[in-house]
């Protein structure tokens, strides 16, 4: 016959229901209205976003909500320039840890309208959202990140969250 | 592994209720009340734990850090010594134990959590077989069960009366605990009447599809006896594995469950003596498991088996195991009970097995 | 928050895993595309079907690879009345371990078989294949097996 068989291809798809629990879709309801939600922990008054309903130091539900606004620090960041299976985004990107005001952890968020040669830790930033008529309960909402034009956060106001 | 070297009890045993589907709240909020349950019962908290150890599966929601993610129900700061094993909490506890063999930490904490109610479960547990010559056929759980019932219905050992007999003990014993999820009385006859789902399985001879969190806290010799009244003492603990090839074993007997039950100190090597303790929980998801291991280890009527309604009344994956030796513990703790049994399984057909001896008394060995 | 608000959305997880298969197991999947049905030789003198590279009892690497088949024993068989998805076939069938002529182990598979009634331990199969120009080196090349006789 011919070569030898060396490879198997195996591919594996399972479907889901996924349910976001409590905390979860409360945040997401809150971004269907356009804004952020954090859960404050009542042991150690950290504020956590977006919320998982149990406190990562302390172990129990953090059960007060925080309404967060839309500005933040990037506390730091990297520039992507390795395309990927299923990009919808140009590269060179900017990926960002955002540390929302009032917020005590930070998430990674997408950051535009800034060349990347000038993105730097301390960066103040604001969300752009999708217009009202398409906020939903998803990410998606939230199209990126970009410059508020405040003047930089200082190191010491950051460095803990690295 | 041998007899217990250092002596090491469960103090304290919680779980969720049993459901069939959980989903209002997540893993983390399902598990985060059992965490607190299980401390608040000895006084504990995280920090004056020496090791954690979890068990779990990503793939049970299909979410990647699902299952580590879930420490957040804990607390994992200030840094801890912690671990997971991407199986049943039974066998987080075995490595657990060992870790507490060590002697440098007194205490250690073991959990367990999933909800099988949000995927395929069983396209799930096809994950686990030969991906080369047995996954790509995609047999479910219950095809590869019905093989094993067929087999032992073959060698003249038992028949389908057999199999509704244990799912009708079973479902009469959960009635007893509120934290099963099936329970009831039907007469044999009635389940027999059931449909066949993979013959020769029916409906009561298959677990029930399980969301569900649980939790144990081990602790050592002096320090167990400070927390507890009647600590449950791990006597022994062995895990043994049989090929995965399914064709290769003999699926109507558990040659890995007496070797363990050895190596757990609880049958003479090469004789052929039973087990004898006061209770046993053994986990067999499908009602014809449970005889194959009870000839396994020889266990006669006067033991009490699966008093909790075991698998049969509640199976969630990846925590049934573990709810098994907290169930065999909770009897010891309660005063019910000098010794038990406790039995865990995984991968297809009892492919592989842990028992775990419990008593009153601890083995004596003159440490502390 | 009621259940019925919490939020739940579809969600699925698939790769297309390829999966290099060595020399024993390329051997085996070799041999399916090739029609026929091969087993391990151990030192004890066992043949291992399917072929594993290690003795399943005792660890040893085994030696070469031999024929088997295509027909032997149901060794037990259940019957999936439902089929699920990707399962060998989409009418009700019967799941198998068969030990073929010439190995020492059973392999799983499935018969296509009418009912239950048509199944029982001890009875003989063979192989149905999969056309040749449709097998590619994967254990589906066997479509099921069959009741000797009635290929």
């Amino acid at each position: 016959m011919s070569e030898p068989v060396t490879m198997l291809a195996t591919p594996i798809r399972i479907e889901y229901e996924f349910t976001a629990g409590l905390a979860q879709s409360r945040y997401l309801k809150g971004i269907a209205e356009g804004r952020f939600l954090g859960q404050r922990c009542p042991q150690c008054q950290k504020v956590y976003v977006p919320p998982r309903g149990s406190c990562p130091t302390d172990g129990v539900p953090t059960t007060d909500e925080v309404v967060l606004g839309n500005t933040g620090i990037v506390t730091t960041y990297c520039v992507v320039n390795v395309p990927f299976q299923g990009q919808s985004i140009e590269i060179p990107y900017i990926c960002a840890q955002i540390l929302l005001d009032g917020a005590n952890i930070a998430f990674m968020g997408l950051i535009q309208e800034v060349p990347t040669a000038e993105i730097r830790m301390g960066m103040r930033v604001e969300a752009v959202w999708v217009d009202k008529k398409d906020l939903g309960p998803t990410m998606a909402s939230v199209k990126y990140f970009r410059p508020s034009g405040e003047p930089d956060a200082a190191y010491e106001t950051f460095s803990e969250y690295l | 592994m041998a007899r217990s070297v250092r002596p090491v009890a469960v103090v304290s045993f919680a779980q969720s209720a049993m459901v069939r589907r959980e989903e209002r709240l997540n893993d983390v909020e399902m598990l985060q009340p059992v965490i607190a349950d299980v401390f608040e019962k000895v006084g504990l908290t995280k920090d004056d734990m020496g090791f954690v150890c979890s068990g779990s599966c990503d793939y049970l929601v299909g979410a990647p850090f699902s299952f580590v993610g879930a420490l957040d129900a804990v607390g994992a700061w200030p840094p801890m010594r912690e671990s997971h094993v991407e199986m049943d909490g039974a066998f987080a506890m075995y490595e657990a134990w060992t870790q507490l063999q060590e002697d440098d930490i007194e205490t250690a904490l073991v959990f367990s959590f999933g909800r099988s109610s949000m995927s395929e479960i069983g396209r799930v547990l096809t994950l686990q077989l030969d991906p080369y010559y047995v996954a790509p056929l995609w047999p479910d759980p219950v095809a590869l069960a019905a093989l094993q019932a067929q087999a032992l219905i073959d060698s003249g050992r038992y028949g389908e009366a057999d199999f509704a007999a244990v799912a009708g003990r079973s479902r009469r014993d959960a009635r007893n605990n509120p934290n099963a999820q099936v329970s009831g009385d039907p007469s044999t006859e009635e389940l027999l009447g059931d449909d066949y789902v993979v013959a020769p399985l029916r409906r009561h001879a298959l677990p029930p599809i399980t969301d569900g969190a649980t939790a144990v806290i081990l602790a050592a010799g002096d320090r167990a006896r400070e927390l507890c009244e009647r600590p449950a003492w791990i006597t022994g603990m062995d895990h043994r594995i049989e090929t995965h090839a399914l064709g290769a074993r003999d699926l109507t007997s558990s040659p890995t469950t007496r070797r363990a039950a050895v190596g757990a100190g609880l049958l003479e090597d090469g004789g052929d003596g039973s087990v004898a303790v006061d209770v046993a929980e053994l986990h067999a998801p499908f009602a014809h498991q449970e005889l194959i291991l009870r000839d396994a280890l020889g266990l006669g009527d006067g033991v009490a088996v699966n008093p909790s309604g075991g698998a049969l009344a509640a199976n969630a994956v990846m925590v049934a195991g573990l709810v098994r030796i907290g169930e065999a513990a909770g009897r010891i703790m309660d005063g019910t009970a000098r010794t038990a049994l406790a039995h865990a399984t995984s991968g297809p057909c009892l492919q592989q097995n842990l028992v775990c001896a419990l008593a009153a008394e601890p083995a004596g060995d003159g440490r502390r | 928050m009621a259940e019925s608000e919490v939020l739940r959305a579809p969600h699925v997880i698939e790769y297309t895993y390829t999966r290099s298969t060595g020399p024993v197991i390329g051997a085996f999947l070799t041999g399916l595309r090739d029609g026929k049905i091969l087993g391990a030789t151990t030192p004890q003198g066992r043949v291992v079907v399917p072929p594993t590279e290690y003795d399943p009892i005792t660890s040893e690497e085994v030696g070469e690879l031999v024929e088997v088949g295509p027909s032997g024993v149901v060794t037990t068989w259940s019957w999936a009345q439902t089929p699920q998805k990707d399962q060998p076939l989409e009418r009700p069938f019967a799941w198998a371990l068969v030990q073929l002529d010439g190995a020492d182990t059973a392999m799983l598979h499935v018969v296509d078989a009418a009912g239950p009634e048509a199944m029982s331990s001890g009875m003989r199969v063979t192989a149905r294949w999969r056309p040749a120009a449709e097998r590619i080196g994967h254990i589906k090349d066997i479509e099921c097996f069959v009741a000797e006789g009635s290929a």
